[in-house]
């Protein structure tokens, strides 16, 4: 064990980390080196737990570092980017739980990826494999997890193309000849028949209709439900409210309140005064943007990051506020009575 | 005033996307026309856009018909709508700055000279500053690059503005900060807006009414 592990597994223990976390993550960051010396601070000091049966909601700003965060833990950055921290994915029944930052790319292409953590990827038609058809990527992904009979396989696939509401009749085709929408559930399915313990879905319902994102997030709540545990990126606010057990909100690469979503989306609200913004914005609540922009990733105030644009802002501000009990804020609001 | 009179269109003549769809615009008006995923709202939104020719009846804009085409719409008419769609990345060229992808209309009609003071005008009302101004499209963030792209959208002052699933990849703040900046536009210049999409919530708080798509289409066509 070299040193660097060493720390590695001590801060874990010292984090406090839940016991049946199926995923613990811990001080992540990762910072992309462009030319020029310029560094983007992508994601900083994300922390969270996800247990068995549990949905935890992320949503933020486009470009806050919600993608990069779940590409991270399944080692799938480019070479420009640099990761660390920790994140303790749960072995199998009683098995040593496997730092997805530490573990070595051929321990991820073997037995992570697809097998211990299933991904729906934000641009699906770019992760289908172009020159197979669905249904073939369906059976093979049953074939190398169970190795069940032909026919087993085949309505295995059926059953994983319904539940993601991708019809029958175009198993059959190759990826280029999908729409947007229709990749987009392809990638579900082949999410759906896996066995993975731990789900990252990322927009999975982008350019859905209302009923096909309800059904959509239904079959992933109870692929949830059956014991695995699943991070679920998303824009949809609504689909969040819909089957979220907690929401975390992510401004300028960083966590900045976890919440359960009974009280995020209800009367009470989220504390957060970024969270706040972005709930107000909505078209059924004030539709009122927050005003300005995130900042940059390369070039982020040395406070609070939202302070620009924070109408609780003080001169306290321009120290950064610590991330503790779920929330970094200097002023955070009171639930609303 | 755009109408749409028992359109027929799609991209193979014995399998249209829909047939006989009619929808009405009427001047200043905002519509909001709503459809499940697949229906043929982005053909529709196409063709209202002038961007793609019906393959029957008519379409009429400010009393002028305007289905005769051949190839291309005449350019007066094109340069009369603005059209914004959902995917910004597949939608802007990859090599300009922002700044160019902005007035690339203006230099596209020969009105190069009138370039920088548009840009003037048209980059703070849709919220990009000058830093972004400068960058590329890999460099900025999608809602970044819609906010370009409704801009390039407005450059010629259209008359008439099409948004197909605008902010369909947006988060909230976001969505409703572009859809702060149409509506700005709209008053200052009277321009009617065609807005196509399925949230049903947003594209009745954005506009004056909204259509459903089964309801453009005859009896006998409905789904
Ligand atoms: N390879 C890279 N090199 C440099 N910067 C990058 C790279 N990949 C991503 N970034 C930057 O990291 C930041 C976070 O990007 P990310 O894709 O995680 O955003 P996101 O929150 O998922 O946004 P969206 O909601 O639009 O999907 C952005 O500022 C982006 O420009
Ligand atoms: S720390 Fe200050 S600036 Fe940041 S969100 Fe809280 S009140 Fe606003
Ligand atoms: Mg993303």
């Amino acid at each position: 064990m070299t040193a660097e592990n060493v720390l590695r597994a001590l801060k874990a223990v010292s984090a406090g980390r839940a016991e049946d976390a199926v995923l613990s993550v811990r001080d992540l960051s990762v910072r992309f080196r462009l030319r020029g010396g310029r560094t983007v601070e992508a994601v900083s000091d994300a922390g969270f737990d996800l247990g068995a049966g549990e949905c935890l909601a992320l949503v933020g700003e486009s470009g806050c570092g919600k993608s990069v965060l779940a590409s991270a833990l399944l080692g799938l950055l480019p070479g420009n980017a640099e990761t660390s921290g920790t994140a303790l994915l749960a072995g199998p029944e009683g098995a040593a739980a496997t730092d997805l930052l530490a573990a070595d790319e051929k321990t991820l292409a073997r037995t992570v990826r697809g097998r211990r953590v299933g991904l729906v990827p934000q641009s699906p038609a770019a992760h289908l494999t172009p020159v197979r058809t669905v249904r073939s990527q369906l059976e093979e992904t049953v074939r190398a997890l169970t190795g069940t009979s032909r026919r087993a396989r085949r309505r295995a696939a059926e059953d994983a193309a319904g539940r993601a509401a991708f019809p029958a009749g175009h198993l059959d085709r190759y990826p280029h000849e999908l729409s947007g929408g229709l990749a987009q559930r392809a990638a579900t399915a082949l999410a759906l028949i896996g066995d993975a313990r731990l789900l990252l879905a990322d927009e999975p319902t982008t350019g859905l209709d209302r009923d096909l994102v309800d059904r959509t997030a239904d079959e992933l709540r109870r692929h949830a439900d059956d014991g695995r545990a699943l991070l679920l990126i998303t824009h949809d606010l609504a689909a969040a409210e819909r089957i979220a057990d907690r929401v975390a909100v992510m401004y300028a690469g960083r966590i900045v309140e976890i919440a359960p979503a009974h009280r995020f989306f209800g009367p009470a609200g989220p504390r957060h005064p970024y969270a706040r913004g972005l709930l107000d914005a909505l078209p059924d609540r004030a539709f009122t943007p927050i005003p300005g922009m995130p900042p940059e990733l390369s070039a982020l105030p040395e406070g609070c990051a939202f302070a620009p644009r924070c109408p609780l802002a003080t001169e306290l501000c321009s120290t950064r506020p610590e991330f503790t009990a779920d929330l970094a804020c200097h002023h955070p609001e009171h639930p609303r009575a | 005033m755009l109408e749409l009179d028992t359109v027929t269109a799609g991209y193979d003549r014995r399998t249209p996307v829909f047939r006989g769809a009619s929808l009405t615009v009427a001047p200043g008006e905002s519509v909001g026309l709503l459809g499940p995923s697949g229906c043929g709202k982005s053909t529709l939104a196409r063709v209202a856009a002038l961007l793609h020719r019906p393959d029957a009846g008519r379409l009429v804009l400010d009393g002028t018909e305007v289905t005769a085409w051949r190839h291309r719409a005449p350019r007066e008419l094109r340069t009369a709508v603005g059209v914004v769609f959902q995917q910004p990345r597949t939608a802007a060229d990859p090599r300009l700055t922002l700044a160019d992808l902005l007035v690339e209309p203006l230099r596209a009609t020969g009105r190069r000279a009138e370039a920088a003071a548009r840009l003037a005008e048209l980059a703070p009302a849709v919220g990009l500053t000058p830093d972004l101004l400068g960058r590329r499209p890999h460099e900025v963030s999608d809602g970044q690059l819609q906010r370009a792209c409704l801009g390039r959208a407005l450059a010629l002052r259209p008359r008439w503005l099409v948004c197909d699933e605008m902010t369909a990849m947006l988060d909230a703040s976001t969505t409703a900060a572009l859809v702060a900046a149409v509506e700005t536009y709209r008053e200052e210049t009277g321009a009617s807006l065609l807005a196509v999409g399925h949230d049903r919530l947003l594209l009745r708080r954005w506009c004056d009414r909204t259509v459903e798509w089964q309801d453009c289409l005859p009896a006998e066509e409905r789904p």
